[in-house]
């Protein structure tokens, strides 16, 4: 069973049709790439599986169920995790608080105003375990908002992954990060035992972790496919990866 | 430490105005504490919720009349036949409590539905729905408002006197604090301020922002209740204009004044904001244009109000 799917989904804004009859899966055990050029309506179709955005036709399934209407919380609640493009997180807060409250989203007890946070040392234990081994192991008690972007990144992966979610949906993981930390983020995607959506324009990075990709033009999926299928498909070339020279 | 030499500082202002023959200094502080009380709500959702509501005195307003209402029939006809009157504090604040929570959750679920300045609008208008709703309660004075012939009574104390009711709401006010701290280091208090950080953030991990705003928004209009009862008790009176819009604005000034989401800084601003008042009018009618300058002068040169400029000061000396 698909731990995602999107069936026949379809966006318009206005006149502009941005998720074009989009069908697409996420099995267990497998990287889903959804590659596409600027405007490909790569975000939006993120937007809509978050449940940011509602769609105007379609379906969208998580672990079964159907959440095309359901709420961003619900869907969370659901197992469904996710990065974003341009990093969201509490910037007042430490590395170790922004995961704390990951813990603390699973945890529950979250209307309960007669305890005290510092108090419930199950959620730091498990922040400070969730931390430990990483790059930012030695950060964890610097603001959000002083980490650098490659760290921050980081950091936005590892408050997904302490919420413990079944599917995970990145929105562009890779993106304006240097070569080294490419590599460090490639490296630690491959260890996550989960399913996973990656929405991202670093071929190097999509190619190294891919086990499928689909290809994403004008709101429409033109193809889809494994690695190799979709480095030799000649309309996939031609609408998106251009010259020879971008492939490599 | 600090807050023990504050509070002894609050212990000593009946003696100090006793003994420096100024009553009215022990009339400022007393209000001063009941207008930290309601400065602190706000601050709550203001300061760690994010949520600027501009329609905060409509809870204090429904908390004095709670106690306006219940004098009023006190040992008379029941309301609506069914609803005997009180005089007796340890009843009239609970009901004023539970009332002004039970209206802010009315105002408070249709309000949160919007964000921003629709937010700010819409709570506002909310707040002037009310206060015209009680000019026009004819039965309770309509715009003159209700008198309160006697303080609530507590506990067999001797209310008349000044210094024992300033001492009364100081413990109140006491208690309030307490309370408050708790409900800030507290997980609801963690998971609220990280949606004024990131509402987005909030939502991708699985809170869902109304229902956590919307659980705030009604203790804040509790806490501000329980101020608007205490207030009925020492003026003795309610009226409409406990729930202008004027009045939603200087809760604001107040918590602006002391800082923005700092624990203490409503009681600086309270404090400061009354003081002002006082002094201010004293010399001038036109004390606003003074106040707003010094307004102006705080937002632009204070970073985080008077308690940010306290704190500052204290890590440097």
């Amino acid at each position: 069973m698909s731990v995602l799917r999107v069936t026949h989904l379809v966006k318009r804004f206005g006149g502009l049709v941005a998720t074009d009859d989009v069908s697409l899966t996420v099995e267990a055990g497998e990287i889903h790439a959804l590659i596409g050029p600027n405007g490909a309506g790569k975000s939006t179709l993120i937007n809509q599986l978050c449940g940011e955005l509602a769609p105007d036709g379609g379906r969208v399934e998580l672990g079964g169920r159907d959440v095309t209407r359901a709420s961003v919380p619900a869907r969370v609640a659901l197992g469904l995790g996710r990065t974003f493009q341009v990093t969201s997180l509490l910037e007042e807060a430490t590395c170790r608080e922004n995961i704390a409250m990951a813990v603390q989203a699973r945890a529950g007890l979250n209307f309960r105003i007669w305890d005290r946070i510092a108090g419930r040392q199950g959620i730091w234990d498990q922040a400070d375990a969730t931390l430990a081994g990483t790059g930012l192991v030695a950060r964890v008690d610097v603001r959000a908002q002083d980490l650098s972007h490659g760290e921050r990144k980081q950091l936005e992966l590892l408050v997904a992954l302490a919420r413990k979610p079944r599917v995970l949906l990145l929105d562009e993981p890779m993106a304006g990060l240097g070569h080294v930390e490419s590599a460090q983020m490639i490296a630690q995607l491959r260890d996550i035992p989960l399913p996973m959506l990656l929405v991202e324009h670093d071929m190097a990075a999509v190619f190294a972790l891919a086990t499928r990709i689909s290809v994403l033009v004008y709101g429409r999926i033109i193809a889809s496919g494994s690695v190799e299928d979709i480095r030799e498909n000649p309309e996939v070339r031609a609408a998106y990866l251009g010259a020879e020279d971008a492939l490599c | 430490m600090r807050v023990l030499i504050g509070l002894l500082a609050l212990v000593a202002v009946p003696f100090l105005a006793d003994a420096m023959g100024q009553p009215a200094l022990l009339s400022l502080a007393t209000r001063i504490l009941i207008y930290a009380i309601a400065a602190a709500s706000l601050n709550f959702i203001l300061g760690y919720g994010g949520m600027v509501s501009f329609g905060h005195a409509a809870f204090f307003g429904v908390g004095a009349y709670s106690v306006g209402i219940l004098f009023a029939h006190a040992g008379g006809d029941a309301l609506w036949g069914v609803v005997p009157g009180s005089t007796n504090l340890l009843v009239t604040l609970p009901v004023a409590v539970v009332l002004s929570g039970t209206v802010a959750g009315v105002i408070g679920a249709l309000s949160l539905r919007t964000n921003g300045v629709q937010f700010i609008m819409i709570t506002l208008a909310f707040a002037q729905m009310l206060f015209f709703f009680f000019v026009s309660l004819t039965p309770y004075g309509g715009e003159d408002g209700i008198i309160i012939r006697r303080s609530n009574e507590f506990l067999g104390l001797n209310m008349r006197d000044k210094a024992v009711l300033y001492f009364v709401i100081l413990g109140i006010a006491v208690v309030f604090f307490a309370g408050l701290w708790r409900v800030v280091n507290s997980s609801f208090g963690a998971v609220l301020q990280g949606i004024r950080q990131n509402e987005r953030r909030m939502a991708a991990l699985g809170f869902a922002p109304y229902r956590y705003k919307l659980y705030a928004f009604v203790l804040a209009g509790m806490g501000v209740g329980l101020a608007g009862a205490l207030m009925a008790n020492f003026l003795r009176f309610a009226s409409p204009d406990m729930m202008h819009w004027t009045k939603s604005g200087e809760f604001m000034i107040m918590v602006i004044l002391g800082g923005v989401g700092s624990f203490f800084g409503p009681v600086f601003g309270a404090a400061a904001f009354l003081v002002l008042e006082t002094y201010l009018a004293g010399w001038t009618e036109h004390w606003q244009l003074a106040l707003g300058v010094i307004l102006l002068v705080v937002v632009l040169g204070t970073k985080g109000g008077i308690a940010g400029l306290l704190a500052r000061l204290g890590g440097r000396g």
